[in-house]
């Protein structure tokens, strides 16, 4: 540290001189600085020795002290550099005091994800958040949660974080960050916030709303702007279209018979994806040949994991969606500006028999139209839900949940424009990486560095912060307070886990400055609020409830009565855009929009159907890349409307031809040690007119090939002049996949049972094990019910300390997730059925890896269980190739970090972190099953069905799999495994496997023949 | 001092197939001790020595590598989680089995010709099974815990898996190693003590003293010589056969397709015995020139190598077809998209190469007894059908290995140069041990050959 930037305060001799005299020179004193009083010893001191601090000795109670001393010598030798929350948290469960080493406690708190909270239960073993789960109370989890609640404990354990404030790129001080913003705070008060601007992401924080209304009240030309990539803004203009006004639409997929997507994800991305999806499942849920199935129509033109679930999945441009709406529309009586004929590329009839099924089902068919659709489609899907008589019971609609609904993308034209006005003075942002995400027409780099002051606070040191004056580290999400609104507007609390383990603040913290209130911490402000709020005697006791449970009580938006317009339809538009090569722009589906690139789990999580990890690519059709003469690999030059950006070309199946999809969130130039550099950057070439698709892309090859790598291959071939994908095929003729649709089922209950010389236990030389007593584990995977959303594979690796071996090691073969979920393409290439199949550990009891092995490293449980005992592995790697499901992962290197400390406490205490040279794979989380077998033991009863959750099992959000004890004729997972569609994989082989799946269904339209 | 040389001197005429005119007691002492005893080597070997021992840094640098990093350093991975250290296993332990087979079947059979290779042979297998064991420890995840295969009384009370067929895998190579050493010092010891009587500097006198364990070549000792030899052939007669069976075992006992197969053992026994004979010739061949030992390995002793060559290549041919006829046969839908994939999937061009080199060249031009009694011929028969047998252990590990049951789950195994560093560096240790064996050891029996010049001579004589 140089002393230009951080200018050294001199020390006054004589002062010193005169201060140790006065203390009879008897004073003890560690450095002149200390004598001098200086305020950077001040901030070491309070750093080093933050319970010295004044601040927080007062309104520290005996009891809290007590906690807090008890839990400080716990956590000395965890924690010693990072200060303990004095707040008062509560467990979900166990009361805070009994920190028993060993027993986790689990804390309700939500994630904001776009802005919208999940709620989770984070579980925290000796004041370390290890796992989160999702909360059953929250809507927007109902027990279970997505990928990135998942992977969000590793980014806040991420050692690539920020760490320290930055001044101009060297290290700053905070408590000088606070003095200038208390300065500044004075001048701008003067100028009513003239050139006062805030940039944030969505936000739907009542706190951080309510500060951010405080603060325009007393900067009344102040600004807070809005601003992210993957923003709904399509969403909210088409609900100002239809209805007048931004309203939050929210389905009830599980009221629905008939579903028509209109290039929605809205499974896998989106506010209320979770809920969406067990609810959409719910009502596809088969039990029997008498249960029913709704049918799910989608449209759209790259497979996503929610179209591939479609009954009739129609591939078809974006900018062809429209035309379908519009058809769609007029044929159910909307009434339409202009005369529409469909794109070609829908097979006839199509358009008329999902009428025809819609209006068969009035009242209980919705129509949902994707967040990359043109606000017209929203207000076309929200016509139709009108007229079909959705609206209160497939679709309810309610006020914002957003706290300041906006354009976003208007709102950071209007920002650039004031910043190149000159009227931006002083700009803070909170979180956001605009520099690096903003549209290409935006460059909001050169219009940034015309702001005076650029504050930026974000959990990363990225692109942006590097060009701002001050850069202060975040607090994560699990280290700070605040609260977020679920997409029905329940407010879930955020509660800290943890203290900053990096010294972050959060935005609240920051604004309160600003608010002319310093001092008051997150925990003050948001318990502030919401005393306003629901005031009244008993407010300490529901504050208390509401941390509890994760939700704040009667906080869900009430259902709004919104009158629909009829003449919104005024664009005249329709029909196709004009022809030549598309262009579409979709969130990565693991690292979403480039926020979580730096995140090794993300990154390594192969993508659903591609089953790409470490890259993003651009995507074409088997027919496209054919004309083109494109392979995978094959580095592409795509330009659009004069800017390019180079990626390499991967052929998806299923996809539309003439269209290229670009992933975006990749080629970081600052994310950290992970994430940089990887991939290219889509954003490159995406402009704020046409953000998610446009037409006339020009592609061409460029003659170079790059390396991608997949965790499964799908090898394209041509036999007999019918190219077929080689390893689907196989997957059918070995029965491993088995689909059939509910007409099938219903006339053949027993369509994928395996047949009965395949499941006779055939004789052994070896003695056969009693699976007749004790509790005999097993699971069902319900291939009907499973979306290949991928939460399970991350759950499962946070659960088990799996490790991430890099793409290298990926292109090798060599990943460790211990559950993957397969895909399977099934017909024609070009408009295949896609499938997922989760593969777990079988835990066979025939298990081929255990009589091979000659150490006894895997051996079998008295439970039926494969276990596998890491210590007396000496890694032959035999059970590997005897496993014919291939589920064994081996540590060819040392893949477990065991040098990055902050790693340390991410890691699940109850699981082995393995070393070099042992094989690993799936215990049906049997420290889980330990655990609760402990507890019913010690209570001496059995365990109840549904005490034991795996992993997977916790985080599905399909509710696809369940464990259980097979001999207990009451457990769900028995009756689950009675139904007839319950078969083995390879049951050929006498493996007898624990895990089985549920075929497949679908449940396709008689009048569509495809 | 030697009894035998005592008698009445006299040649061998005319020639034997087995040992030239001219032959006898004295000469037959000389001029295979005089290899050893000479004060330098020729040039040639002072070459090959020098590669071979580059080839042995290489592997020492290698293992030290892997030792150091990982087994991650290799191309295999998930589903082919065994590769080349397998294959060089396999292949080595195959070489293993000539030596045995000749010095100890054929003495159990009486049969004169193996007299003048047997030593080599013999030293060959304890190389080439000295290669072959160092690989199972190499494979190994955690080398360092190997001694965890063997049963010793451990204080866990842990032991080790017998059902698992690597476990008899450790009994039969370390069984198999034991005895093929016995049974070749046991025949060391009469000459060494030849050498100690033949040499003139004393340390070397000291040192084949020491080695010949007080042999004095009395009634008495070629008595007990000539009944432990006999008794350890007994021995190892069996162990020749099952050595390799169990080694098939490590593949048949698997579910694999391609690998599950009750043909495995009596073909794993014939390619075994195969490519031990294609190694003797291609050791025997410049043993023979470069030393010119023709009078000793004449070329009824190639003629009949290559015979056995032919003899074991064709039980390997129709091995190879019952492995293919059974997979359609069966009517096994794995076992047959096993047979196809070898045959047109992505290693299939390495199988047609290993149908060319252990079957269509050899069992072609051996039937040629030109081609047969030619040395450059049947050296260059030799190496590719020692080729042939190495691809035919990669194909049974990797192409079985890599599109099994779950096509999910289906891999690619690429060799990485690590992995071409330890099977070169293995070739060049076993050369290394080769050229100091033939530098310090009769690289032919010594004592034998005087047998065979006796009963040479007395048969001329009746």
């Amino acid at each position: 540290m140089s002393g230009k930037e951080k200018p050294q305060i001199p020390i006054d001799l004589a002062a010193v001189r005169s201060a140790l005299e006065k203390s009879g020179g008897k004073r003890m004193w560690r450095g002149l600085d200390d004598l001098a009083g200086s305020r950077e010893f001040q901030d070491f001191r309070d750093h080093e020795y933050p319970y010295d601090d004044p601040k927080s000795r007062l309104g520290v109670s005996r009891r809290d002290f007590l906690k807090v001393a008890g839990a400080a010598t716990t956590l000395l030798g965890l924690t010693a550099c990072t200060k303990l929350p004095v707040e008062k948290i509560v467990p979900y469960v166990n009361a805070p005091e009994q920190i028993v080493p060993g027993h986790p406690l689990f804390y309700a708190t939500s994630m904001p994800f776009q802005g919208y909270g999940t709620g989770l239960l984070v579980e925290s073993h000796m004041g370390r958040p290890t796992k989160a789960e999702g909360n059953p109370g929250h809507p927007a989890s109902l027990g279970s949660t997505d990928i990135y609640a998942q992977a969000s404990l590793l980014d806040m354990y991420d050692p690539d974080r920020a760490q320290v404030v930055l001044r101009e790129g060297h290290v700053g001080s905070y408590s000088d960050f606070l003095d200038l913003l208390k300065g500044l705070r004075a001048e701008h008060l003067a100028k009513k916030g003239a050139g006062l601007r805030f940039l944030t992401e969505t936000v739907t924080s009542p706190t951080l709303a309510d500060q951010f209304h405080d603060l325009l009240t007393q900067f009344p030309q102040a600004k807070w702007h809005q601003y992210e990539p993957l923003a709904r803004d399509n969403a909210r203009a088409g609900a100002k279209l239809a209805f007048g006004e931004y309203v939050e639409t929210v389905y009830h997929f599980d009221q629905a018979d008939v579903v028509v997507a209109l290039d929605s994800d809205f499974m896998a991305s989106g506010p209320g994806a979770v809920r969406y999806a067990r609810e959409f499942a719910n009502k596809r849920r088969v039990t029997g040949p008498d249960s029913t199935m709704s049918r799910f129509y989608a449209v759209e033109c790259t497979p996503t994991v929610t179209g591939v679930q479609a009954d009739h999945r129609l591939r078809l441009k974006s900018g062809d969606v429209e035309a379908v709406a519009r058809s769609l529309a007029a044929q159910l009586g909307v009434k339409v500006s202009s005369v529409v004929t469909a794109p070609a590329g829908i097979p006839a009839g199509w358009i008329e028999a999902v009428v025809r099924d819609l209006q068969n089902h009035k009242g209980a068919c919705v129509v949902v139209a994707g967040d990359h659709q043109p606000p017209v489609v929203h207000a076309l899907a929200h016509a139709m839900n009108d007229i079909l008589g959705g609206v209160g019971k497939t679709v309810t609609y309610t006020g914002p949940a957003e706290a300041n609904p906006m354009d976003q993308v208007q709102s950071l034209r209007d920002l650039a424009s004031d910043l190149d006005n000159g009227a931006v003075e002083m700009l803070v942002m909170f979180g956001g990486n605009p520099i690096y995400n903003a549209p290409a027409d935006i460059p909001f780099l050169d219009k940034l560095k015309k702001a005076k002051l650029r504050i930026h606070l974000s959990l990363y040191d990225n692109e942006t912060a590097e060009y701002c004056h001050w850069h202060i580290p975040a607090a994560h999400y699990l280290e700070s307070w605040s609260d977020a609104r679920a997409d029905d507007g329940t407010v879930g609390i955020i509660q800290p886990l943890i203290a900053p383990l990096y010294n972050g603040v959060s935005a609240h913290e920051i604004l309160t400055v600003l608010q002319g209130q310093e001092g008051r911490t997150g925990h003050t402000i948001v318990r502030e609020y919401w005393m306003k709020q629901k005031p009244g005697a008993n407010f300490e006791e529901q504050w208390e409830a509401w941390l509890e449970k994760g939700v704040v009580a009667d906080t869900a938006l009430p259902a709004k009565k919104v009158a629909l317009k009829l003449d919104f339809d005024t664009s005249g538009g329709g029909g196709s855009k004009p022809g030549g090569m598309e262009v579409v722009f979709r969130p990565d589906p693991t690292v979403w929009d480039g926020r979580y690139a730096n995140n090794g789990w993300l990154q390594e999580l192969p993508k659903p159907i591609s089953k790409l990890t470490w890259d993003n690519v651009a995507s074409v059709s088997p027919t496209t890349a054919q004309q083109l003469s494109i392979s995978n690999g094959d580095v592409l030059k795509v330009s659009l409307g004069g800017r390019s950006v180079t990626a390499p070309a991967w052929i998806s199946v299923g996809q539309v031809d003439e269209c290229v999809v670009l992933y975006l969130g990749y080629g970081r130039r600052r994310a950290g040690r992970i994430g940089t550099g990887i991939g290219y950057d889509a954003y490159a070439i995406r402009s704020s007119d046409t953000p998610w698709f446009a037409s006339g892309l020009q592609v061409k090859k460029t003659g170079d090939t790059y390396k991608l790598v997949t965790t499964q291959h799908h090898r394209i071939m041509k036999e007999n002049g019918v190219e077929t994908e080689i390893e689907s095929r196989a997957a059918f003729q070995r029965g491993v996949m088995r689909v059939g649709t509910l007409e099938e089922f219903k006339q053949n209950p027993d369509f994928a049972k395996n047949p009965p010389d395949e499941t006779t236990e055939a004789k052994s030389l070896y003695p056969p094990y009693n699976y007749k007593v004790g509790y005999q584990w097993g699971m069902s995977i319900d291939l009907n019910a499973c979306i290949g959303c991928n939460a399970c594979v991350i759950a499962c690796q946070a659960e088990n300390n799996i490790a991430v071996v890099g793409k290298d090691q990926v292109s090798k073969g060599r990943e460790m997730h211990w559950l993957r979920v397969d895909s399977y393409f099934q017909g024609d290439l070009d408009q295949p059925q896609i499938y997922s199949e989760p593969v777990p550990c079988m835990q066979c009891e025939n298990a081929p890896c255990e009589y091979v092995c000659p150490v006894g490293a895997t051996v079998h449980s008295p439970e039926g269980l494969n276990e596998m005992v890491y210590n007396r592995c000496v890694g032959t790697r035999y059970c590997s190739n005897n496993c014919s499901y291939k589920v064994r992962h081996f540590n060819f290197f040392l893949y477990s970090d065991w040098n990055t400390p902050s790693l340390f406490g991410l890691r699940n205490p109850d699981v082995t972190v393995r070393s070099r040279g042992v094989m690993e794979k799936c215990t049906y989380c049997v420290q889980r099953i330990n655990e609760v077998k402990i507890k019913a033991e010690e209570s001496n009863r059995t365990i109840q069905d549904g005490e034991i959750a795996t992993a997977c099992e916790q985080v599905c959000p399909t509710k696809a799999i369940v464990f259980g004890d097979i001999i207990d004729s009451g457990s769900r997972v028995a009756k689950v495994k009675g139904q007839s569609r319950d078969y083995s994989l390879l049951a050929d082989l006498n493996t007898r496997p624990r895990t089985t799946y549920l075929a497949k269904l679908r449940n396709p339209n008689p009048e569509i023949k495809e | 001092m030697d009894p035998v040389t005592e008698e009445k001197p006299s040649l061998v005429t005319p020639e034997s197939p087995w040992i030239a005119a001219g032959q006898s007691y004295a000469s037959a002492t000389d001029k295979i001790g005089g290899i050893v005893l000479t004060e330098k080597p020729p040039k040639g070997w002072f070459l090959g020595f020098g590669i071979a021992i580059i080839f042995v840094l290489i592997l020492n640098m290698a293992i030290s590598y892997l030792f150091a990093i990982g087994v991650g350093i290799w191309g295999i991975n998930v589903p082919i989680a065994w590769g080349f250290a397998i294959v060089n296993f396999v292949w080595w332990i195959g070489i293993g089995h000539a030596g045995t087979l000749i010095s100890a079947f054929l003495l159990l059979m009486r049969q004169k010709w193996r007299t003048s290779i047997n030593r080599f042979a013999e030293a060959m297998t304890i190389f080439a099974v000295m290669c072959a064991g160092m690989f199972p420890l190499l494979h190994m995840g955690r080398p360092w815990v190997f001694y965890w295969m063997f049963p010793y009384p451990d204080t866990m009370g842990v032991w080790p898996q017998f059902r698992s067929p690597l476990v008899w895998d450790v009994f039969a190579v370390s069984t198999y190693f034991t005895v093929s050493l016995l049974f070749w010092y046991t025949g060391l010891i009469p000459d060494f003590g030849t050498l100690r009587d033949k040499a003139k500097s004393l340390f070397v006198k000291k040192i084949y003293g020491m080695l010949s364990m007080g042999w004095r070549g009395s009634a008495i000792h070629w008595k007990r010589h000539e009944t432990a030899s006999l008794l350890l052939a007994g021995i190892a007669t069996p162990l020749v056969v099952s050595v390799h069976t169990v080694v098939s075992f490590d593949f048949t006992i698997a579910l694999v397709p391609g690998w599950h197969s009750t043909i495995f053992p009596p073909y794993f026994v014939a390619g075994a015995i195969y490519s031990g004979f294609a190694m003797v010739v291609m050791l025997g061949i410049p043993l023979r020139k470069f030393y010119h030992l023709e009078a000793y390995i004449t070329e009824r002793h190639l003629n009949n190598m290559a015979k056995m060559l032919l003899a074991t290549g064709f039980i390997v041919t129709y091995s190879y077809v019952m492995e293919t006829f059974m997979a359609f046969y069966s009517d096994d839908k794995y076992e047959r998209f096993m047979m196809m994939n070898r045959m047109t999937g992505p290693y299939a061009p390495w199988y047609w190469l290993l149908v060319a080199c252990n079957i269509v060249i050899p069992m072609t031009l051996l039937w040629s007894h030109k081609i047969r009694t030619n040395t450059v011929s049947l050296f260059l028969i030799a190496t590719v059908v020692q080729i042939g047998m190495w691809l035919e252990r990669f194909i049974i590990v990797v192409t079985s290995l890599h599109r099994d049951f779950m096509p999910s789950a289906w891999g690619m195994y690429y060799p990485t140069k690590w992995d071409w560093a330890v099977l070169t560096g293995s070739m060049g240790l076993f050369l290394a041990l080769f050229y100091l064996f033939i530098r310090v050891m009769p690289a032919i029996s010594i004592f034998e050959v005087r047998e065979l010049v006796h009963k040479t001579l007395e048969e001329n004589a009746h």
